[in-house]
């Protein structure tokens, strides 16, 4: 999951009265589960709050390369190492496909690619935080990827065609991540003392950012209510976070590693866990530029989009030179 | 013949290690994201065949070393890679230079191991050549794109190209392990692939409008173990890193 907070009309849903007709239609066929496609008509506020969840998340999968990519030169077997390559592979993949969908709304790459250069829009917050130790490249496969799947399994059923397609493909893969970061979670936890101490520290620092991950609670939220509508977003942040949080405390348990949240509890009424919130002020620090990593992530990014200006026109001008001598020789 | 067999699977096993360690601190930072895709994917072949070469190394040692024994616990005087490959990745055109001149001679020398008289060589030429295949092909058309391009990139390209050369040479250096590999049917005598790795150059190069320099001066010890880098201790530092600090442990 890696859109939070995006923001839709910011004028809630309109009531079927207050519909155009070409509003009616389309609303009804969105209650009918029919995919829109590209050259459909939509309503403008459909299509720009999807470029910003579409370009918001295509944006997640790039930096979301940096953390990881941190520990592909430092990873400790050849196993391992081949591993986190295909997996930093495949979300560079991920970002092409969204782009890709993203376009399909009349915004070109390069621009979303301005748009998150310039601070304009934003990627998701967890990566913004540092990986450590190899113990974090665990916890980033378990906890992140676990909690991008649970967004975005929903999300395969969403209403835009070209972003549930996207999102067929991109999940069969993130399973392939969640696995291998809790294998590496099960040979730290049953390694070593320093590699049990590694595996705890990392779940301690992960487990609230991955929480923050699926946002602040949007029950009241206008944006958030016209998103689920329209099928851009198919359940509240507090629903998958409740998913997210019974699905992993066990995996935790098994790990024998502990969940850092005094207040975690089983509710027998509810058939979930009761936990505490994270640190909403942190969040908004870390959505801010405040968090750890900000400065290193967004500079990263710049760096290889400046100092690459040289290849993409290279190829460009090489591009022109033989489309010319094509015609030349015609 | 077991001792000179195992040097040699050495020296293609650790050409593949390095200079995959090499690509893939690109991850993330490449000009375009198609670029970061296909460089992951070139480290990830090398990597692959980094584990086969190695492991087929440690078998023939016989001493119950395995491929991450030899990658993790080795100190920079038992690599066997050419100075080529450990030499920092520079712009994004040293680094496709770099992999170019690395990949041309690889698809030449995997072609002609496909041949061997040792089957466990011959097979894992015959999987590895088909990624370098593709390799080469890619390099090769990037070479291209940006020598024949802009002013700039054909500039940059040139450095590139005046820079490396004098690391080509030392693919092509003979020795007693090599002789020994001739005799046994194993492996070709690498000065034999010059004249079409060679060709191959001039093929390339002349494409991207580049000018081969005309001194064959060769910087060598990389493959013998005679001298490195000073670039490999670095690279070794990183790489063996966790493996040092934790012995014993499992990953």
């Amino acid at each position: 999951m890696y859109a939070q907070m995006v923001k839709s009309t910011g004028e809630g849903v309109k009531s079927r009265e207050e519909m155009s007709p070409e509003e009616a239609v389309f609303q009804d066929r969105i209650d009918a589960d029919v995919k829109i496609e590209p050259k459909d008509w939509m309503p403008e506020g459909y299509r720009k709050t999807l470029i910003r969840q579409i370009g918001q998340h295509a944006h997640s999968e790039i930096v979301g390369q940096l953390p990881e990519g941190n520990w592909i030169t430092r990873a400790p077997t050849l196993e391992r190492k081949a591993i986190l390559l295909a997996k930093v592979q495949d979300e560079a993949g991920h970002g092409l496909y969204l782009y890709c969908a993203a376009e399909t709304l009349g915004v070109t790459r390069d621009d979303l690619t301005e748009q998150l250069l310039s601070g304009k829009m934003k990627y998701s917050s967890i990566f913004n935080y540092p990986t450590l130790t190899w113990a974090d490249i665990g916890a980033v496969g378990w906890l992140v990827d676990g909690a991008a799947i649970m967004n975005q399994v929903p999300l395969q059923r969403t209403s835009f065609g070209p972003y549930s397609r996207a999102m067929i493909r991109i999940c069969k893969e993130e399973s392939f991540h969640q696995r291998q970061g809790y294998d590496i979670m099960m040979k730290m936890a049953k390694g070593t003392e320093a590699q049990k101490r590694m595996a705890q520290d990392a779940l301690n620092r992960f487990w609230y950012p991955s929480l923050m991950m699926f946002g602040p609670s949007d029950k009241d939220s206008v944006h958030s209510a016209q998103s689920l509508a329209w099928k851009i977003k198919i359940d509240t942040n507090d629903e998958l976070r409740q998913k997210f949080v019974d699905q992993t405390v066990p995996q935790a348990e098994y790990l024998g590693l502990t969940v850092p949240d005094e207040n975690l509890k089983w509710n027998e009424e509810k058939g979930g866990y009761d936990f505490s919130e994270p640190d909403w002020a942190e969040f908004f620090d870390v959505v801010k530029g405040n968090g750890p990593c900000n400065k290193d992530r967004l500079e990263a990014r710049i760096k290889a989009w400046d100092e690459g200006a040289w290849v993409r026109d290279g190829l460009l001008a090489h591009a022109e030179k033989r489309a010319a001598r094509k015609v030349a020789a015609e | 013949m077991s001792a000179d067999l195992f040097e040699f699977l050495c020296r293609m096993g650790d050409n593949c290690l390095i200079l995959g360690h090499r690509v893939s601190e690109w991850c993330g930072h490449a000009p375009v994201l198609e670029e970061d895709i296909a460089l992951a994917n070139t480290a990830l072949d090398l990597i692959g065949q980094t584990q086969l070469w190695l492991g087929l190394a440690g078998e023939v040692e016989g001493k119950g070393r395995s491929a991450d024994d030899l990658a993790f616990l080795r100190d920079a005087w038992d690599f066997r890679n050419v100075l080529l490959v450990e030499l920092p990745n520079g712009d994004f055109g040293q680094t496709l230079m770099r992999q170019f001149l690395f990949d041309a001679w690889q698809e030449l020398m995997l072609s002609a191991l496909t041949q061997s008289s040792e089957p466990r060589v011959a097979e894992i030429a015959q999987k590895a050549v088909k990624e370098v295949a593709y390799h080469v092909e890619r390099s090769g058309d990037t070479v291209i794109g940006l020598g024949d391009g802009s002013a700039e990139s054909h500039a940059r390209m040139q450095a590139a190209l005046d820079l490396l050369y004098p690391y080509v040479g030392e693919l092509f250096e003979s020795d007693a392990v090599d002789q020994a590999m001739v005799k046994a049917g194993i492996a070709p005598d690498p000065e034999s692939l010059r004249a079409a790795y060679d060709a191959k150059l001039a093929q390339v190069m002349g494409e991207a409008t580049l000018t081969l320099p005309d001194d064959r001066f060769a910087h060598k010890g990389g493959r013998t173990g005679r001298m490195h880098t000073e670039h490999l201790g670095h690279i070794l530092t990183e790489m063996q890193w966790l493996q040092r600090a934790y012995p014993g442990a499992s990953w």
